[in-house]
């Protein structure tokens, strides 16, 4: 059975515009995360980790006519740079998958200088598709905030079954008043930088990034700090479409099916990137669900400190944010975390230290009960 | 092909009209969001939860209902049945509310009940706890029916042991349109799973 | 207080979409939550939503939805006390 690996990527964000600068960031302990005063998108100060738009104006290379949106942007940068160092020729073996979940939902907006058809995902997979002449049908894939690790399932996949050598996949979400003023009616929003697992968590900040990656069963040119992608699954709790289960039912049956297609046990995971949003119940079922697997002696830390929850994207930014963790030997802390705040004992990570580290967890958990689990494991 | 696997039963749902299998189990002289509840009500769903979905939901909902309670599939068996679906334009019917809602800053009140049905995926969720399907969900956008991607997913999903079930389709709602195509991918069966009999299943969407 | 019990019941079957009970099933002491009316984690969500739109009342802890919809009882007292519209 061939492997199939990730490899080359990019980080768009407020932390920098490469996935190894950023990383570099987030190892030194820097958050993204600063309050925003913009009442266009939200009537009181909030937190959140935003893409500089004089900057992305200035990294965007547009070489065509057309007018682009923040997110296309964002996008075409991120695999723009991706693109580049894969060197991989775009043929009919090449796929391409978008992740999101609202896309250019802010064309719905009165105020927006964009069609509102443009807020139909499949024009937006197409814009980023056709900027790079991309042979193949982009793919894309919503399914909340598991989407973006997911991503990496699918193409993973699709490479098995044989439709493609190599995938690329994108991820993004725009910081945007549709998904301030829904988070903030379900009560869910941070006035404060979040505190993932902390006792005095109360809640979410929402940040944007682009990231991409190339996912490949070519095991020749791997970028340095390439993984393998040994299992993966993605599990429901057929328990409520906004409330995480409270027995961990989806992610802890994600967890145990990805382990068993690795050949792993619980014991073979150097450390966990969890999803820890810093919501009660979010964090909680989280623990729950590790304490089920006998995982909860693992290090594990939750990213949301550094770049607030970035919805589709989130999944596939902490992944490679992991990958570099991996290939620098470090366990990186969770900005934001204090005190223990969740009822089952758990390892949060509270300092980044150095430590020798082959395999890891990515896990998320989205509305719609959804719940997505990828183990990977060093090449180099 | 590796696996064997065939199709033991689909669904359609367009112009009013709810098949199975091909045959007419229900139609109505109504508008969209009337004729999904008078389909509830004809076809004796019971599932009270149904009134709080939004139109996707309710759509999705139905057309699994129908295929699944033919396959005599109960929640009590907790089957490992994956759901892969996908549409054109997303939840949009309901973006489109939920931006009306803040559109005029006077009146800036957001709905909760409205803001969760703005993600495509909840209608897997909400098929998932009606039947207690604690599987594999994945959930795509494409301009029309890409038959070919829904086939090999679903193909790496049965080689990988990841489901012994596949329920896959399209359900898309936009407006005033709507359509639903699902079919059921099983062991048993006596249609092939193959791109071509899918084609030839889905077309028949627009016979209707 | 009779007419705002009426109005709540009204409204809640309305907004909440509780097609199969009348504002009629709904007795003034009956559990909102739980065994009663079974409303879930998002119907709290959105009385509060309610209670802003409709009475001009802001709750800013979640925490306190619970002791005030528990039932049309506690809800209309609530209201009665506190509407600004």
């Amino acid at each position: 059975m061939s492997k199939v690996y990730l490899s080359y990527s990019n980080i768009i964000s407020s932390l920098g515009f490469n996935s190894a600068s950023v990383a570099k960031e987030v190892m030194l302990g820097n958050s993204g995360l600063k309050q925003i005063k913009d009442t266009s998108v939200m009537p009181e100060p909030f937190m959140s980790s935003l893409v500089d738009d004089d900057a992305l104006t200035a990294a965007f290379n547009n070489k065509t006519e057309k007018k682009y949106t923040k997110l296309e942007k964002m996008f075409i940068t991120s695999l723009q740079d991706t693109l580049g160092r894969s060197n991989i020729a775009l043929t009919d073996r090449v796929g391409l998958i978008i992740s999101t979940t609202k896309g250019n939902i802010d064309a719905l907006d009165a105020e927006n200088d964009f069609p509102k058809e443009r807020a139909y995902l499949d024009v937006l997979a197409k814009n980023v598709a056709h900027y790079f002449d991309f042979k193949t049908e982009p793919i894309v894939l919503s399914n909340a905030c598991v989407s973006g690790v997911l991503s990496v399932a699918v193409a993973k996949r699709y490479i098995k079954s044989n439709m493609f050598d190599h995938v690329f996949i994108v991820a993004g979400d725009l910081v945007s008043e549709f998904i301030l003023s829904g988070f903030n009616s379900f009560q869910a929003l941070s006035s404060e930088i979040c505190k993932p697992y902390d006792k005095n968590r109360i809640g979410i900040n929402i940040g944007e990034v682009a990231v991409s990656a190339l996912v490949t069963k070519n095991e020749d040119d791997l970028s340095d700090e390439a993984v393998e992608i040994l299992g993966e699954a993605s599990c429901n709790d057929a328990n409520h479409i906004s409330g995480p289960s409270r027995t961990g039912e989806g992610l802890y049956r994600s967890i145990e099916s990805a382990l068993a297609q690795s050949n792993l046990t619980s014991e073979d995971i150097d450390y966990i990137s969890a999803h820890g949003t810093a919501t009660m119940y979010n964090d909680e079922m989280e623990a729950i669900a590790l304490n089920r697997l006998g995982l909860e002696k693992t290090p594990m830390n939750s990213l949301k400190g550094y770049f607030g929850h970035t919805l589709g994207a989130s999944g596939l930014l902490e992944t490679i944010i992991g990958m570099y963790a991996l290939n620098q030997n470090v366990l990186i802390k969770t900005l934001g975390f204090a005190e223990m705040g969740v009822t089952q004992p758990i390892n949060v990570i509270e300092n980044t230290v150095e430590k020798p580290l082959s395999t890891f967890l990515k896990t998320a958990s989205g509305f719609g009960g959804c719940n997505t689990a990828v183990i990977f494991k060093k090449v180099k | 092909m590796k696996n064997q696997f065939k199709i033991s039963s689909y669904c359609h749902v367009k112009q009013n009209k709810i098949s199975l299998n091909g045959t007419v189990l229900f139609s109505a002289e109504a508008e969209e969001s009337k004729f999904l509840k008078q389909a509830y009500k004809a076809l004796d769903v019971n599932y009270s939860k149904f009134f709080k979905m939004d139109k996707l939901s309710q759509l999705a909902f139905l057309a699994a209902d129908v295929l699944l309670q033919h396959e005599n599939i109960s929640e009590e068996n907790q089957e490992n049945i994956a759901l892969v679906m996908g549409n054109k334009a997303s939840s949009l019917d309901t973006d489109r509310k939920h931006q009306d809602s803040i559109q005029d800053k006077a009146s800036y009140y957001p709905s909760p009940a409205v803001f969760v049905y703005t993600l495509p995926n909840i209608m897997l969720g909400e098929i998932s706890i009606k039947y207690k399907l604690y599987s594999e969900n994945s959930f795509f956008v494409f301009e029309n029916f890409k038959t070919n991607y829904f086939y090999n997913y679903t193909n790496s999903l049965i080689d990988d042991k990841k489901a012994d079930k596949i329920l896959c389709g399209w359900v898309n709602v936009d407006d005033e349109d709507y359509e639903a195509f699902l079919y059921l991918v099983t062991p048993n069966g006596n249609l092939q799973h193959t791109e071509q009999q899918i084609n030839t299943l889905y077309n028949e969407l627009w016979k209707l | 207080m009779e007419a705002l019990k009426q109005e709540l019941k009204e409204s809640l079957v309305e907004q909440l979409n509780l097609e199969d009970i009348t504002p009629a099933e709904i007795a003034d002491d009956d559990m909102l939550f739980g065994d009663g009316l079974g409303l879930d984690s998002i119907d709290a969500l959105e009385l509060i939503v309610m209670l802003d739109k409709t009475y001009g009342i802001k709750l800013t802890d979640p925490k306190q939805g619970r002791a005030i919809f528990e039932s049309i009882n506690t809800m209309s007292a609530y209201i009665a006390e506190h509407r600004t519209k």
